[in-house]
C-alpha cells in the first residue's frame, strides 16, 4: 500500500513525512521524525504523556492519526524552549523539583502551557482539573501544581 | 506552608540540605532525555510478544512456521530458545529468586499460568509486520480450571498451578502438593500467656486487592547481540547490573559478555527490579543478527508485569485497660501471582515492628494463583500488613477510649525494643513522628458532618548493600562522580551534593552520572531506599580518598611531610602535626583547582574509587494523618487533608525527599480508594488500562503536607536513613480510620471504593 505524503508545520518549521494510514501522530513523531520527547504511556489517551498541540489544541498524539496533521501546526516539547532559554514553565519545574522520573513531564509541560494560554491566572483548583488528564505516579502532583502557579505568576509579571 | 523539617541535631553543613537544580533536569524538561523506548540503531527490528488468552492452560504445541514464512519476519522464538534452568532458590529467603521460575515467567514452557503470559516472540522489519506475524502463530492449548483468589487457591480442591509443589517451611513436609509455596512464622514471647493477661482483645479480618506500581513508562529496551557471543542492552530498569545478571543467566551467557547501558527510567517503584522484555529482545537479536527493540503496551504491562500481592489477613491484638499492648497475632496470606515470591515475609516482620510488644506471633503464607507474578512495590509487603495492623490498632484505641496517637506513643518501639525476627531495634525516630502529629494544630481542629480524621503508622527496614562510586578530578578542577545506581528520582543531585560537601567545593563544580555495567563495579538495584544511604557512602568514601590524595599532592608541592597537609573548606592547608595540627600560615592554601593544574608533575590523574557493602542502614518510620469527607449518597470518599511525618535521618536534597513523601502517600491513596484488578469468570483481566484502573489524578487530591523528622543515622556520614518507601506504609489504614471516624463504619477490604462504602453505610453495622 502506498504511503501518504503529509506536509505540516512542526515546532514552527515546515516538515514533510510519509506515513501509513494506521500510524498515529505519536508513532510518526517518535519513529519517523526521531522526536522522542513525546512519550507513550498508554496508547489509549488516558495518561497524557504524549500531549502535543495541533493548531493550538491540546491533544493526545496517540489518538491522532498521522495523516490528520496535513496542513496543521504541531507543537511538541522539543519546540518549547527558545534556543537556550527555557520556557518559564520548564524553569519553574526545575526550581520546584516538580519531576522525579520525568517521563510524564513533557506532556504535563505542554498541557500546562495550553492552560496558561487560555487562563493566565488559574486557581489551584483550575490547575488540578486542567491537568487531570496527565498522570504522574511519582510526585503526588504537589510540586507540579506549585510550579505551574509560580510560572503563571512570573508570566503575568508579578 | 505545606512542608517543614524537625531537626533536633542539625550539623553545620554547606551544601547538604540545599535545593539545587538536578543535573539531569534540563534534558528532562526539553524532551532530550532518553528513556527505555527512546533508543534506536541502524538496521533495527521491532520485537513483539504473543501472549496467552487463557488464565491457565497446558501448551500442547506451538506452530510458528507461517509466521517465519511471512516476508519481513527475521526471527521467531519460543521457550525452546532459552536454556532450562536449575530449580533452586538463590539468595536470602526474604528476597530469594529461582531461575527455573524466572525463565518460565519470561516465556511460558509447559503451561501458561495467567492471561498475558508470554508464549512466543517475533522480530520483524516494522511494528505492523511483527503484529501480523504474531497472528500467524498457532498455539494449541488445553484449557485448565483456574484460580484467582488467595483463599480459594489455598482450598484443598483448588486447581494446582504446579502439580508437584510441596509447601516449604512446614516440618514435617506435607505429603500432598498445593498452591502454598511457603509458610513463615515468627514468634516472640508467649502468645497464649499474653492474650490470657489482656483486658480487651480485638480480632479483625481484612482483604486487600493487588495493585500495580503504575509507572508511566511501559517496559522497553533495545538489544544488540551478535553471533560472537556478546551483546549490549539499552534498558530502563532499577538496576542495570541485575538486568545484566538475569539476562545473561536466562540466555546461558557469561555476565561479562553482556553490557547494559542505563537508560533514563520512567518510574519503577520496585516493578523494574525484575526483567520481562530484555532476554526476549536479546534472544531475538541473537537469532536475527539485527538490533531489536521491544516496547510493552500498557495493556501488557497490566496483564503481565508487577503488581504487588493481594491478601487475606487476620489480626488479633490484646491490650491492658491502661493501653499497654500485651499480645499481637497476625495471619497474612499473600497472593504471589503465578510464581512463588510474594513479599509475605516482609509483611510478617514489619506489621508489628513499630510497637514494643512482649508476645508476638506472625504467620505468613505465600500462595500462587493465576495472576501475573507479583513484583516489589514500595516497601514490599509492609503496607499490606500495616493496613490490617493499623486498622486493628485504631479499633483497640476506640475500644479502650484512648487517643490513637497517644496509644501508639505509649507502645512505640525505641532503641533496644526486641523484634519478632530477632535483633533489637537500634534506632530512634518513631516516637518523634507521632509527636509531630500530636503537636500539629490540625489534630484538634473541628470537623464538619460526614468528615472524619484518622491516623496510622508504619515501619520499613531501609536497605544498605553493594554500591560503587568513582570520583575523577578533571583538568580544570571540576569533578565527575560516577556511580552504578540508576537515578529514579533525583539521586544524581544527592550524589553531587554529598560529593560537593565532602570535597568542600560548589555543587555546580560536580557532575554526577550513572555509569554503564562495564564502566563501574557491581551496584545493586535502586530499591529498598538504599541509594542515598549506600551509594552515598561509596561517594563520600571515594571523595575522602580524593582529598587524601590532594593533601599528598599539596605536601609534594610544598615539599613537606604528608601529615602536614589537611583538607579543609575545599583547600589543602599546611599544619604542624607536631603542634596539635595547628595551621602554620607558611604556605597559601591550595585549592582543588590549583592542585588539579599541577597533577601531571605530582603523579598524574587524580582518581579514586570506592566499593562498599554498606551495613548500618537505619529503618524508616512514618506516621500519617488523613481527613476525609464521605458522600453518603454516592459512597465517594474525598481526601480533604493529608499530613505525613516521616523520620528521614537527614534530607540531602529536601525537595526530592518531600517529593518521595508526597508521591508515596498519593500511591497509598490510590491503593486505599480506587485501585484493583477486576477479573471475569474466565480469569481474564477486565480493566487493563489507565481508564478503568484508575490511579489518582491531580483533581482527586489536596496538597500533601510533609513533616521531615531528622533523627540522624550515626552510621552514615550525613545521617541518611533512606526516604523512599515507608511513606506508603500507613496510608491505607490512615484513610480507613478516617472513614470510620466519619461514618462509624470500619471498612476492612481494599479498595474502599464507592460500592463498598455504600454497602457499609447500608449494613448498619457499627465499626
Amino acid at each position: 500500500m502506498a504511503k501518504h505524503h503529509i506536509s505540516a508545520t512542526l515546532n514552527g518549521n515546515a516538515v514533510e513525512y510519509l506515513c501509513e494510514t494506521q500510524q498515529t501522530l505519536l508513532e510518526v513523531l517518535r519513529d519517523e521524525l526521531h522526536l522522542t520527547g513525546t512519550k507513550e504511556g498508554c496508547g489509549t489517551g488516558d495518561c497524557g504523556a504524549c500531549s502535543v498541540t495541533v493548531d493550538a489544541r491540546l491533544v493526545c498524539s496517540c489518538l491522532v492519526l498521522a495523516v490528520e496533521a496535513q496542513g496543521k501546526s504541531i507543537q511538541t516539547i522539543e519546540g518549547m524552549a527558545a534556543g537556550e532559554h527555557l520556557h518559564p514553565l520548564q524553569r519553574k519545574f526545575l526550581e520546584h523539583a516538580a519531576l522525579q522520573c520525568g517521563v510524564c513531564t513533557p506532556g504535563i509541560l505542554i498541557a500546562a502551557r495550553s492552560l496558561l494560554e487560555r487562563n493566565p491566572d488559574p486557581t489551584e483548583e483550575e490547575v488540578r482539573f486542567w491537568l487531570a488528564g496527565n498522570l504522574c505516579r511519582c510526585t503526588g502532583y504537589n510540586k507540579i501544581v506549585d510550579a505551574v502557579l509560580d510560572a503563571a505568576r512570573e508570566m503575568r509579571g508579578n | 506552608m505545606d512542608a517543614k523539617t524537625i531537626a533536633p541535631d542539625q550539623k553545620a553543613l554547606k551544601v547538604v540540605g540545599t535545593r539545587p537544580v538536578r543535573p539531569d533536569g534540563a534534558p528532562k524538561v526539553t524532551g532530550l532525555a532518553r528513556y527505555g523506548a527512546d533508543f534506536s540503531l541502524p538496521g533495527m527490528l521491532w520485537g513483539d510478544i504473543l501472549r496467552s488468552p487463557h488464565a491457565h492452560a497446558r501448551i500442547r504445541s506451538i506452530d510458528t512456521s507461517k509466521a517465519r514464512a511471512l516476508p519481513g519476519v527475521k526471527a521467531v522464538i519460543t521457550a525452546a530458545d532459552f536454556p532450562e534452568q536449575k530449580y533452586e532458590f538463590v539468595g536470602p529467603e526474604r528476597v530469594a529468586i529461582n531461575y527455573w521460575h524466572m525463565t518460565r515467567n519470561v516465556m511460558a514452557r509447559e503451561k501458561v499460568l495467567y492471561e498475558g503470559h508470554a508464549v512466543a516472540a517475533v522480530a520483524a522489519v516494522s511494528r505492523a509486520v511483527a503484529a501480523a506475524a504474531l497472528r500467524l502463530i498457532a498455539v494449541d492449548y488445553e484449557v485448565l480450571p483456574h484460580v484467582i483468589d488467595v483463599d480459594a487457591a489455598m482450598a484443598p480442591d483448588a486447581p494446582l498451578l504446579f502439580e508437584d509443589m510441596i509447601t516449604r517451611g512446614i516440618e514435617p513436609a506435607p505429603d500432598k502438593p498445593s498452591n502454598i509455596s511457603k509458610r513463615v512464622e515468627l514468634n516472640l514471647g508467649d502468645i497464649e500467656a499474653g492474650f490470657a493477661a489482656a483486658d480487651e482483645i480485638v480480632e479483625m479480618n481484612f482483604k486487600t486487592a493487588p495493585v500495580h506500581q503504575g509507572y508511566i513508562e511501559p517496559h522497553a529496551c533495545l538489544a544488540r547481540f551478535d553471533s560472537g557471543g556478546q551483546g549490549e542492552l539499552w534498558s530502563a530498569s532499577q538496576g542495570h547490573f541485575v538486568v545484566r545478571a538475569y539476562t545473561a543467566q536466562l540466555l546461558g551467557m557469561n555476565i561479562g559478555d553482556v553490557l547494559v547501558h542505563p537508560a533514563e527510567i520512567g518510574g519503577g517503584f520496585g516493578g523494574k527490579t525484575v526483567i520481562y522484555v530484555e532476554p526476549v529482545a536479546a534472544a531475538l537479536s541473537r537469532k536475527s543478527g539485527h538490533p531489536v527493540k521491544i516496547m510493552m503496551s500498557r495493556e501488557d504491562v497490566f496483564k503481565a508485569t508487577g503488581p504487588t500481592s493481594g491478601s487475606s489477613m487476620t489480626v488479633r491484638i490484646g491490650v491492658k485497660k491502661d493501653g499497654k499492648i500485651v499480645a499481637a497475632d497476625g495471619l497474612f496470606k499473600f497472593q504471589a501471582g503465578a510464581f512463588p515470591g510474594s513479599p509475605v515475609m516482609n509483611a510478617t516482620m514489619c506489621g508489628f515492628a513499630p510497637y514494643n510488644i512482649a508476645n508476638v506471633r506472625s504467620v505468613g503464607y505465600d500462595v500462587v494463583s493465576n495472576r501475573p507474578k507479583s513484583a516489589a512495590y514500595r516497601a514490599p509487603g509492609s503496607p499490606i500488613s500495616a493496613f490490617a495492623v493499623e486498622s486493628t490498632m485504631d479499633a483497640v484505641a476506640v475500644r479502650i477510649g484512648m487517643d490513637p496517637l497517644k496509644f501508639r506513643l505509649a507502645n512505640a518501639s525505641r532503641t533496644g525494643t526486641p523484634t519478632a525476627w530477632g535483633p533489637k531495634h537500634a534506632h530512634e525516630g518513631y516516637a518523634e513522628t507521632l509527636q509531630a502529629l500530636l503537636d500539629h494544630p490540625a489534630y484538634q481542629a473541628p470537623l464538619a458532618k460526614n468528615q472524619g480524621r484518622g491516623v496510622a503508622s508504619g515501619f520499613w527496614f531501609n536497605n544498605g548493600g553493594e554500591s560503587c562510586a568513582t570520583v575523577h578530578v578533571n583538568e580544570d578542577g571540576t569533578v565527575v562522580v560516577a556511580t552504578g545506581s540508576m537515578d529514579i528520582g533525583g539521586s544524581r543531585a544527592s550524589m553531587a551534593i554529598m560529593a560537593a560537601e565532602t570535597l568542600g567545593i560548589a555543587y555546580d563544580r560536580v557532575r554526577a552520572i550513572v555509569a554503564d555495567t562495564a564502566s563501574i563495579g557491581y551496584t545493586h538495584v535502586t530499591g529498598g531506599s538504599r541509594v542515598t544511604f549506600a551509594t552515598g557512602m561509596a561517594v563520600v568514601e571515594a571523595c575522602r580518598k580524593v582529598t587524601a590524595e590532594l593533601c599528598a599532592r599539596a605536601a609534594m608541592i610544598w615539599k613537606v611531610d604528608r601529615e602536614d597537609a589537611v583538607w579543609e573548606d575545599g583547600c589543602a592547608r599546611h599544619v604542624d602535626k607536631n603542634d596539635k595540627g595547628k595551621s602554620t600560615g607558611k604556605f597559601e592554601p591550595l585549592s582543588l583547582k590549583a592542585i588539579a593544574a599541577k597533577r601531571a608533575v605530582t603523579g598524574g590523574p587524580i582518581v579514586a574509587e570506592a566499593a562498599v557493602n554498606a551495613g548500618g542502614a537505619a529503618p524508616g518510620f512514618a506516621s500519617e494523618l488523613c481527613e476525609v469527607e464521605v458522600d453518603p449518597e454516592t459512597g465517594s470518599v474525598k481526601v480533604l487533608r493529608f499530613i505525613v511525618a516521616q523520620d528521614v535521618g537527614r534530607a540531602i536534597h529536601p525537595s526530592y525527599v518531600e517529593g518521595q513523601l508526597q508521591g508515596g502517600v498519593v500511591q497509598g491513596i490510590g491503593w486505599a480508594l480506587n485501585e484493583e484488578y477486576i477479573y471475569d469468570d474466565a480469569g481474564r483481566l477486565l480493566n487493563a488500562g489507565f481508564l478503568d484502573y484508575r490511579i489518582p489524578v491531580a483533581s482527586d487530591l489536596p496538597m500533601i503536607e510533609t513533616i521531615m523528622v531528622e533523627v540522624p543515622n550515626p552510621n552514615h556520614p550525613f545521617g541518611v536513613k533512606g526516604a523512599g518507601e515507608v511513606n506508603i506504609v500507613p496510608t491505607m489504614a490512615a484513610v480507613a480510620n478516617a472513614i470510620n471516624h466519619a461514618i462509624g463504619r470500619r471498612l476492612t477490604e481494599l479498595p474502599m471504593s464507592p460500592p463498598k462504602v455504600l454497602a457499609a453505610l447500608d449494613s448498619g453495622a457499627k465499626g
